[in-house]
């Protein structure tokens, strides 16, 4: 029994942070931010050439064939770098979409050039409710012609096709459809997280491309999207974290205020010890939601909702705090914290919240009232 | 394989001035969190012999009223496992162990509680004094006392807090004059676990009352039948006398009964205190499960505006928000064994866990109340009580969790000042 990265694991986690350190430093990433859609075809290629955007992917279709502990320890480097770009949309969003669903010409013709960095894409979740659950799905399709509004879709306007689930016939079916197909609007919702972007999209009698999936595939694909991708938020978060947690205590330990560093003081010490504890508890969460969905433990869903439920909490806690110990500077746009707790905030809500999955537990443990297997 | 394609992209531009000051994690094996077929042959063994030898009548003594009788009861399930050799598994084999490994030992625990085994009378004797007996001890010391550690035969406290003297303990004033070969000891201690079951006590005292604050102490191993010894019971908070004061009135105590060497009983002390840190809360996160699926249970059955408990919406949340806390219980614990398991030392991250245990078991209790509801508050003696009144004990006992073995304030300021590199505040 061994709960910790393996020497692999580490070198690629060694080698992101210093790849994203050195192509994406805060001022970039300051850049991109106030710039456009966030997109960066530079960075996005050396990315590609890293291997990042195949990560969990077949080699067949242009992927490294890791697991889902390697994509956890990425997205928590590219959570400590706050790496802008659609990463998460295309590789977590779409690409586990196409992955679960496409049949094999589906993945060559839109896995392999996502994993090589030739075409981006998103999936468009939701709707003006914005729930997260599937049940949700209102778009109708006629034919292969899509209606309605899409909300709260995260980099569209960086995508080359998008990923939309509507109902036909009654039924939950995924589609693939051009981001420049006629009849569909893409603009900005101008929000709190700075670093990834989200759009509305108006469908008007738009022609899909392709047929991804329909019925228990498409939710199957769904579910399984949902569960990568909130691990996945819960990794970036936990890196977010660290982050915060690092500058505040520099910040601290040479801030001075009445002859001293205000990290003398245990009111400020104390807010850091937190933060310790609330990023200790994240990595844990995080690696071992990657780890159960890998080895698909009999717990790996309420593993999942562990660490979204933790980090989504935790993450707020820790920016809360690391603001707090800056004091005035905390409350400043030139501090990157501020920059950390909106990210933080948007992966809190992204995928379902706290409550959200303190349910999805309480009716994994509470309703069944069996436990899960023990390891 | 697959690896070294990624290792050949494997990206070299050095970090240009960016800080990489960041926790790091000894590399595993491979993250792999199932039992090796090794683990797995050992967890069968213990499994079948608890099976075979935890006692049924336990659920009723739990609560037993009468300390005494329990406690008689705890010292004969101790002296059983160790005639089958299941007490300090982890101590080496000269000792009496069986030179276990971490993960042996965490497969030991884990099982005790899942066997729902009373746990062994000398928790001190074994959790705390033997490992400093066995870290610092000399060899007529191993030999004279560790094997009767283990067979529960003496059971041991730890004297260390003082009226005046508790996270400060460096502060501590009881005195230990040379008299020939004896240390002539006066003076007090305070919320001693066990004084009054002890037949030994590892005890600091200041032996050079000139010498600055950490120096000038020593750790004296003190048979609690020496004459001077007074221990009286401290009733607590749940209305138990489990800890005492311990008066010291002239009680001679031979200079062979020194751990260490004289003036050198902080270091000791601190050994005692790592270990006091590190362990303690391994079987906790199974007994803590264990506990709130019995809450679940209960939840199904107590009602809550005309239905079950389990239905409403805000404690659904915050039994989901207990099983998340002791899932990560779980979690940061076997992370921090695979890290000792590797490096042999425990480190600053026993104060990680200490502060998780305690503060959630006290969350989770606090959580239990609002499930019961008035069932809670009902103690043992109750006939309604369920659980002959563990929930009422239990939401008070666990106040001393984080103040037991370092106050919470206390580990909040060792991951500032130990981990983070926060200047030190007194
Ligand atoms: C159930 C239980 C069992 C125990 N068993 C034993 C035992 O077997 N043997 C033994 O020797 N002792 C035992 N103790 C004593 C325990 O170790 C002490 O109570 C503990 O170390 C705190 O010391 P104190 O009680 O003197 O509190 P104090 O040290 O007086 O603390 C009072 C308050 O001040 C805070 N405080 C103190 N110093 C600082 C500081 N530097 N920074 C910030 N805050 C500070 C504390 O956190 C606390 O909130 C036990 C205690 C309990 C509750």
């Amino acid at each position: 029994m061994q709960f910790g990265l393996s020497e692999s694991q580490n070198i690629l986690k060694t080698n992101a942070r210093k790849f994203f350190a050195a192509e994406c430093p805060m001022t970039e990433v300051r850049r991109l931010m106030e710039e456009g859609d966030g997109y960066h075809a530079g960075l996005w290629s050396k990315m590609a050439e890293q291997g990042y955007l195949g990560v969990i992917f077949p080699e067949e279709y242009g992927g490294l064939g890791l697991g889902m502990v390697e994509l956890a320890v990425l997205l928590e480097e590219m959570g400590t770098a706050l790496a802008p770009g659609p990463y998460f949309s295309s590789v977590i969003l779409a690409g586990t979409l196409l992955e679960a669903a496409g049949s094999d010409g589906v993945k060559k013709r839109y896995l392999k050039p996502l994993c090589e960095g030739k075409l981006r894409a998103t999936a468009a979740l939701l709707e003006g409710a914005a729930n997260w659950t599937f049940d949700a799905v209102k778009m109708q399709v006629t034919g292969d012609l899509l209606s309605g509004t899409k909300m709260f879709v995260t980099d569209a306007a960086a995508a080359d096709f998008i990923i939309v689930p509507a109902m036909r016939d009654g039924e939950l079916t995924l589609w693939i459809v051009n981001a420049k197909a006629s009849g569909l609007a893409i603009t900005p919702m101008p929000a709190l997280d700075l670093t990834r972007k989200l759009y509305k999209l108006t469908f008007d009698c738009v022609e899909a491309s392709d047929l991804l999936a329909s019925g228990a595939a498409a939710r199957g694909a769904l579910e399984r999207m949902a569960d990568i991708g909130a691990m996945a938020l819960s990794a970036e978060t936990t890196g977010g974290m660290q982050r915060v947690m690092d500058i505040a205590v520099a910040y601290v330990k040479t801030r001075k205020q009445f002859g001293k560093p205000v990290g003398i003081y245990q009111a400020v010490q104390h807010q850091c010890a937190d933060m310790l504890v609330f990023t200790e508890s994240s990595r844990s969460a995080s690696y071992y939601a990657a780890y159960a969905l890998q080895e698909s433990t009999a717990d790996a869903q309420a593993a999942v909702s562990v660490a979204k439920a933790y980090t989504s909490d935790a993450g707020r806690e820790v920016g809360n705090r690391g603001i707090q110990v800056h004091g005035g500077m905390g409350f400043t746009w030139e501090n990157d914290v501020h920059l950390y707790y909106r990210r933080a905030k948007a992966n809190e809500i992204a995928l379902g919240d706290a409550t959200y999955h303190r349910e999805r537990i309480a009716r994994l443990v509470v309703d069944r009232a069996s436990r899960p297997a023990q390891a | 394989m697959r690896l070294l394609g990624f290792m050949y992209r494997s990206y070299t531009i050095p970090p240009a001035g960016t800080p990489l000051g960041y926790h790091e994690t000894l590399p595993v094996t491979a993250m792999d969190l199932n039992l090796t077929p090794q683990e797995q042959q050992f967890r069968d063994e213990v499994r079948a012999w608890f099976t075979a030898n935890v006692p049924k009548d336990w659920p009723q003594m739990r609560t037993n009223p009468n300390v005494q009788e329990r406690f008689r009861y705890l010292r004969e399930w101790q002296k059983k496992a160790f005639a089958g050799k299941w007490v300090g598994i982890h101590w080496p084999k000269e000792y009496g162990g069986r030179g276990a490994s971490t993960m042996e030992q965490v497969i030991f625990i884990e099982e005790m509680a899942r066997a729902e085994a009373p746990p062994f009378a000398n928790t001190l004797g074994l959790g705390l004094i033997g490992p400093t007996i066995i870290a610092f001890g000399n060899d007529a010391q191993k030999s004279r006392y560790l094997s009767k550690i283990l067979s529960g035969e003496e059971i041991w406290c730890q004297g260390f807090s003082e009226p005046n003297a508790g996270s400060d303990l460096a502060a501590l004033r009881t005195e230990g004059r040379l008299d020939g070969d004896h240390f002539v000891v006066n003076g007090q201690k305070v919320w001693n676990s066990y004084g009054w079951a002890a037949d030994w006590c590892e005890l600091v005292v200041r032996t050079d009352p000139q010498s600055e604050k950490h120096k000038g102490l020593t750790v004296l191993l003190v048979d609690m039948k020496s004459p001077g010894v007074d221990v009286r019971p401290l009733k607590q908070i749940t209305g138990e006398s489990e800890f005492n004061e311990i008066f010291f009135r002239d009680v001679r105590v031979p200079v062979e009964n020194v751990v260490g060497k004289v003036g050198e009983g902080w270091s000791v002390a601190i050994g005692t205190l790592m270990h006091e840190r590190g362990t303690f809360g391994a079987g906790l996160q199974v007994s803590y499960r264990r506990s709130l699926n019995r809450l679940i249970e209960l939840s199904h059955q107590v009602e809550r505006n005309g239905a079950p408990a389990s239905q409403d919406p805000v404690l659904r949340q915050k039994l989901a928000q207990s099983y998340i806390e002791i899932e990560l219980m779980r979690l940061n614990q076997m992370r921090a064994f695979s890290r000792i398991s590797h490096s042999g030392v425990p480190g600053a991250e026993g104060s990680i866990q200490k502060i998780w245990w305690s503060e959630l078991n006290q969350r989770f209790q606090q959580v239990a109340q609002e499930v019961l509801g008035p069932y809670g508050l009902l103690e043992s003696g109750a006939e309604d009580a369920f659980d002959g009144g563990l929930w009422a004990y239990g939401y008070l006992r666990t106040r001393g969790n984080t103040i037991e073995a370092g106050t919470s304030e206390i580990q909040r300021n060792i991951i500032g000042e130990r981990v983070l590199g926060l200047p030190k505040s007194y």
